[in-house]
């Protein structure tokens, strides 16, 4: 006991030390900012601008009023619509079917993986590319399936759904990964109890055992993907810029557009203020409701 | 108890039919890398050709691939992404794992408020301090600059909550009869117990690097100059200037910009898998 002291205070400044530089780069790179957001937020401040004004909530309620951020919002939460039912339930079927195979397991595990660990932008020119409607092998396939010919990323109607498609291939596998960890985790005993039980045929496993099991990786797929699809933004970038006639303009790129193509610093800090909020608030539920849940080994 | 001989042409079929499912899927999630591959070596008369042939009359790689290198700043963009990308990582490793040993293992002032800022730091997106960390970049007329396109990820909340949870498994005994035999903590962090979070370093390793090498928001707000592009800028740009349409040469600045990630996959397929999904697992 007479070592407690030392030790605590050996603890104490090896400690203090160590957290420094880290703890200088929360302040730097986390605190700092965040606070200044907040308060550019309240204010008309522009880049290079001189004078700046106080405008109490202004931006907030521009924003709410300004036709092309409901649209971003609308355009938003249609992508996530899109992508979250088929990434998570795509990602839990193709994990059923690889976790029942053996010898090829691996093989597909590769194959659904890749898009996840490819770079996306220069995947993106290659979707661009292959969607070309005279130059890309969509078209002729669409043809020869019967459908007209159709330009998926300069049609107002398709193109919004076309990204979302490019959204659902890329995280389809980073799901899949994760729902093969958690069907990994199920015990073995638990299928053969209901097996005893009478549960013998696949969907009835499935509806006793594997669905509830996985209730947990379920919820925190569909967390981590709303927030993917939520701050979709590399193939708007690469493939629309938000067009054609706004059909493609979503959050993150108006935030872009007004902070750094137009330097209205105090509205964007407003959208970026109300984006934190969002995910945030997605953060809570994940850790409210969702981890207690969790148990990892 | 089960009947065993009744299930089996249920089986087979259920076989059969899963492969065809997942084979179908394979062909679609395959198909930009088989195009861009097969693209990449096509001579620019047939990208343009009336006939629809996937397959190449000739190997056209050598051109593709060379002006892809040779009339672009591609080149320079790997090099850019290999400096960020080594410089993100390392400020990162040596910053998070003794103040990730120290939140784990020392009791110190300030340790539970620390751990509280980390686990508020997992939910923020770099979108949230971009606006006032470009608007101080600019102020310090740093904006162009390798330290721009790092600096706001020398901060990995992640990483500290990563390491943090690998370094409470490290024995409390071993550390104990370290410090008998005389080791400071400054040696007991980077002798004992950073090799024992090898693993966990390594897929870390992985996430920081993929995530750096693809990003393109933070790079697209501070870089101006082709000088300063990294891959997905030099990509970008690539793809702007070739207005005339030389798809060869820019599948082949694709397959470039991707191949590190791809054949990095390939080859550590765990450490990837696990790096990519551990931000699952947080």
């Amino acid at each position: 006991m007479s070592a407690h002291s030392p030790q605590a205070r050996m603890e104490a400044r090896w400690g203090a030390m160590f957290a420094a530089p880290a703890l200088l780069l929360i302040l730097t790179i986390l605190l700092a900012p965040v606070a200044v957001l907040i308060a550019l937020s309240v204010t008309d401040y522009r880049l290079g601008a001189i004078a700046v004004r106080l405008v109490g909530l202004d931006n907030y309620a521009a924003m709410l009023a300004d036709p092309v951020f409901q649209r971003s919002l609308r355009n938003t939460l249609l992508y996530v619509a899109f992508v979250l039912p088929a990434a998570v339930f795509g990602g839990l079927g193709i994990a059923l079917l690889v976790h029942a195979r053996i010898r090829t397991r691996t093989v597909y595990e590769v194959i659904y993986f890749l898009p996840v660990t490819s770079t996306l932008v220069a995947m993106a020119t290659v979707w661009q590319f292959m969607l070309h409607p005279a130059l890309g092998p969509v078209t002729p396939l669409a043809l020869s399936l019967g459908f007209g010919r159709i330009d998926l990323l300069n049609d107002p109607d398709l193109a919004l759904a076309t990204l979302a498609l490019i959204g659902i291939w890329q995280l389809i596998g980073f799901n899949m990964v994760l729902f093969l960890a958690g069907l990994s985790a199920i015990p073995r005993e638990l299928y053969e109890a209901a097996a005893l039980d009478g549960a013998r045929y696949g969907a009835d496993r499935f509806l006793r055992v594997t669905w509830p099991m996985l209730g947990p990786t379920t919820m925190f797929v569909t967390v981590t993907s709303t927030v993917t699809a939520f701050k979709v933004f590399d193939t708007v970038v690469v493939l629309t810029r938000g067009g054609p006639l706004g059909s493609t303009e979503t959050l993150l790129y108006i935030l872009y557009l007004e902070g750094f193509q137009y330097f209205r610093m105090g509205y964007a800090a407003a959208m970026t203020v109300v984006l934190l909020v969002f995910l945030a608030g997605l953060s809570i539920l994940q850790a409210r409701v969702i981890e207690p849940r969790v148990h990892y080994a | 108890m089960r009947e065993s001989g009744g299930v089996r042409p249920g089986r087979v079929l259920g076989g059969i039919a899963a492969h065809a499912v997942l084979a179908t899927g394979a062909v679609v999630m395959l198909a930009p890398f088989a195009w861009m591959l097969l693209t990449s070596i096509r001579p620019p008369e047939e990208v343009f050709g009336a006939v629809f042939d996937p397959i190449p009359s000739r190997f056209a790689g050598l051109e593709n691939y060379g002006q892809a290198l040779g009339a672009s700043n591609l080149p320079r963009a790997m090099l850019n992404g290999v400096i960020v990308c080594c410089g993100i990582l390392a400020v990162q490793l040596l910053t998070a794992i003794p103040a990730a040993y120290a939140l784990a293992r020392l009791r110190f002032r300030g340790r539970e408020p620390l751990f509280g800022l980390v686990l508020f730091g997992l939910c923020i997106p770099i979108q949230v301090p971009a606006l006032p960390l470009y608007i101080a970049l600019a102020d310090l007329r740093l904006l162009d600059t390798y330290f721009a396109l790092m600096m706001p990820f020398f901060l990995t909340v992640f990483g500290l909550f990563l390491f943090r949870q690998s370094f409470r498994t490290y024995p409390e005994e071993i550390l104990q009869a370290a410090r008998l035999d005389g080791m400071s903590e400054f040696e007991i962090v980077w002798r004992l117990a950073t090799p024992a979070a090898l693993p966990a370093i390594a897929a870390f390793s992985v996430f920081s690097v993929v995530a750096h090498w693809n990003d393109l928001y933070w790079p697209l707000i501070v870089v101006t100059s082709s000088e300063r592009a990294t891959p997905a800028l030099g990509i970008l740009a690539f793809r702007d200037a070739e207005t005339g349409g030389n798809y060869g040469a820019l599948m082949a600045a694709a397959a470039l910009i991707t191949g590190p990630m791809i054949a990095g996959f390939l080859l550590a397929r765990r450490a990837f898998v696990r790096g990519i999904t551990m931000t699952g697992v947080r």
